[in-house]
């Protein structure tokens, strides 16, 4: 199969095992540079096995991964982060007793450089990065809509506010491709319809985007393309809307070889409802 | 910890109380608690460094006094009869410290992929071990002596100026203590500097957000193995430092001055002031010396003036009050008695809180 050029990342025959229980087996997706890919799947499916995958916390057992034209193979989280891959995570990940700012400041670690020699003796170069770090963070919590004052503890945050600083924090990294582990889980439908508009935003500064989701009316809305993912088989891929009317990706949600129609766009594929 | 301008004449203030202080305890309490004094400072030291491995990156290390051993060792070596060695002050110091930090990143290394019980349980056997090695280490090459400790080792002395002795200046004396007093104070002060500049940097924020979350930490591409080496490594070198002046201090080191007990009381220090504040720490140190020299001290006269004989031997009750301070701060302040500025902000109902509540009505009414 050929790709096309501005296939930003690709995983052919990726394979996870945990003991006995295969998560992941021969899942092979590209993800073009500049699109919004959805992943969706019934709980266990192995999305998350997906992303853990492609952000270094586990290890692949076989196949390939490369991103940005470049193989990885056993690599660590924080190298894939300096190529450019930055997450969120399902269950909120922030620092929990850190800033707001501060959360997002740690983002800008993987871009800056000062060490030890410029922590202590606070020279011309070393304050100016330290300048710059937190007037990069002040735009980012601005960008995402966060208006609190900057020094809040995240934990003190609204649970959509946490949510949105994840992706400000990961943003701060500079990420080429952003993977948004269900970023809407939990949320309102006013609070989901303004994540929608932030993504598009992200999106629109140039950032690929990769989305794990349950809910279907945000991918039908949002993604340019979708892959379904169950029991760690890719069972279809293509535009929102042929997958949706696919007959396998209808088993998977509903269950047996139904006939019944899939729920329409703005119901839940039978696994979660937006409030 | 910030100071902003306006709590300059504070600073002053402070200047000065600290530069008096020990001919004003000299004179209302005499010579042993300038001493106190000193041992205070050295314990600052200690728990400064052991706040950077557990405060702000938050790996509970129990064996910290292995690297306070390092330095005293290092320094009894190389300025005692033991090996006929005499190196000036000014080139052994940076020596210790410097291979207190070798053996903070050799004793950190294994245990990167530990966490919290399994890192202190480890971290403890590492600090025992090296406790043990100092003991055992005099034959069949004898190098540390062994249990008999090393003894007359160099006094502190920069160039011809020695700080065992007693020196007049403006008319007053200034004997040992007072002298050591003030060239610890020194370095305290040193050790609290370099502190503050890396809590608010890029690398202390690295080390906080591996205390929050490592996982998240590694993804946001902190290299977290480089991170807490590092970490390891200035927390043993302020360890190492304070080792050293402790050997030219006191003249003497043996393996049992750095049992267990001594790394459980730095942590102590740490904790009971106020994790990852250097205030916090600062006043942990000082209480957990000067409270018990005080019961010491104060114990038996006040049993015998109350009623009338000494019931409870004042050794063993500096041990139940220490013991019981313990569990009271632990109830009454968890966060330590001078939390760090972002502990306390949680712990009081403020804006942010307000906001927060006036919001989850604000959606309850919707």
């Amino acid at each position: 199969m050929t790709l096309p050029d501005n296939t930003l990342l690709e995983l052919s025959g990726v394979c996870k095992h945990f003991g006995g229980l295969t998560a992941l087996s021969g899942v092979s997706l590209h993800i073009r540079q500049g699109e919004i890919y959805g992943l969706i799947g019934p709980n266990g499916a192995g999305k998350t096995t997906l992303f853990n995958v492609i952000t270094g916390l586990y290890q692949l057992d076989q196949g390939t991964f490369k991103f940005d034209g470049n193989a990885y193979v056993r690599c660590k989280p924080h190298l894939l982060a300096q190529a450019g891959i930055a997450r969120t995570f399902q269950n909120i990940r922030l620092f929990a007793n850190m800033s707001a700012l501060e959360n997002i400041m740690v983002g800008r670690h993987v871009r800056t450089h000062s060490g030890i020699w410029g922590a202590l003796s606070r020279n011309a170069s070393a304050r100016a990065e330290e300048r710059a770090i937190a007037e990069r963070a002040r735009e980012l919590l601005h960008y995402v809509g966060i208006q609190r004052p900057v020094n809040t503890l995240a934990k003190n945050l609204s649970y959509g506010e946490q949510r949105r600083l994840e992706i400000a924090r990961a943003l701060a990294t500079e990420p080429k491709l952003l993977a948004l582990d269900e970023p809407v889980a939990g949320m309102n439908a006013t609070e989901t319809e303004s994540l929608k508009i932030l993504l598009q935003s992200i999106r629109s500064d140039g950032i690929t985007v990769l989305l794990i989701e349950h809910d279907v009316k945000l991918i039908m809305g949002l993604c340019d393309r979708v892959a379904v993912l169950d029991y760690g088989k890719k069972i279809a891929e293509g535009i929102p809307e042929e997958v949706r009317r696919d007959p396998l990706v209808i088993a998977a949600y509903l269950g047996g070889d139904s006939d019944s129609p899939l729920p329409q766009a703005g119901e839940g594929l039978g696994v979660r409802e937006a409030p | 910890m910030k100071f902003n301008p306006k709590s300059k004449p504070l600073i002053a203030a402070l200047a000065i109380v600290l530069l008096v202080f020990p001919f004003v305890t000299d004179a209302l309490l005499g010579h042993g608690w300038v001493r106190i004094a000193d041992f205070a400072l050295l314990y600052i030291m200690l728990a400064l460094g052991l706040n950077i491995v557990v405060g702000y990156a938050g790996l509970l290390d129990l064996g910290y006094i292995a690297f306070f051993a390092v330095g005293a060792y290092t320094y009894a070596l190389l300025g005692s009869p033991q090996f006929g060695l005499h190196w000036p002050m000014w080139a052994v110091l940076p020596l210790g410290a410097l291979l207190a930090c070798f053996f903070g990143v050799l004793l950190g290394a294994p245990t990167l992929r530990l966490r919290g019980d399994y890192l202190a349980i480890v971290t403890l056997g590492f600090g025992e071990i090296v406790r043990i090695f100092m003991n055992n280490l005099n034959a069949p090459v004898n190098i540390t002596n062994g249990p008999q400790g090393i003894s007359l080792i160099d006094p502190l002395q920069i160039g011809d100026f020695s700080f065992a002795k007693t020196h007049e200046l403006f008319g007053l004396d200034f004997t040992t203590v007072h002298l050591h007093y003030y060239l610890f104070l020194g370095f305290t002060l040193l050790v609290i500097f370099v502190s503050l500049r890396l809590q608010n940097s890029r690398i202390g924020r690295a080390w906080m957000a591996i205390r929050e979350d490592e996982v998240a930490a590694s993804a946001m591409g902190i290299n977290t193995r480089n991170i807490k080496l590092l970490a390891f490594a200035m927390g043993a070198t302020f360890g190492g430092l304070s080792g050293c002046l402790f050997a030219g201090f006191q003249g003497f080191v043996s393996p049992e001055s750095f049992s267990l007990m001594e790394s459980i009381m730095i942590l102590c220090m740490v904790v009971l002031g106020g994790m990852g504040n250097i205030t916090g720490v600062v006043l942990g140190g000082v209480l957990l010396v000067v409270l018990p020299e005080a019961f010491r001290h104060g114990a038996g006269p006040l049993q015998l003036a109350i009623i009338g004989k000494v019931l409870i031997d004042p050794e063993s009750l500096r041990m139940l009050m220490f013991g019981l301070a313990l569990i009271l701060v632990m109830l009454w302040r968890p966060a330590g008695l001078w939390p760090s500025s972002m502990h306390r902000r949680e712990l009081e109902p403020d804006e942010a809180v307000a906001y927060q509540e006036q919001e989850t009505v604000y959606d309850a009414s919707r």
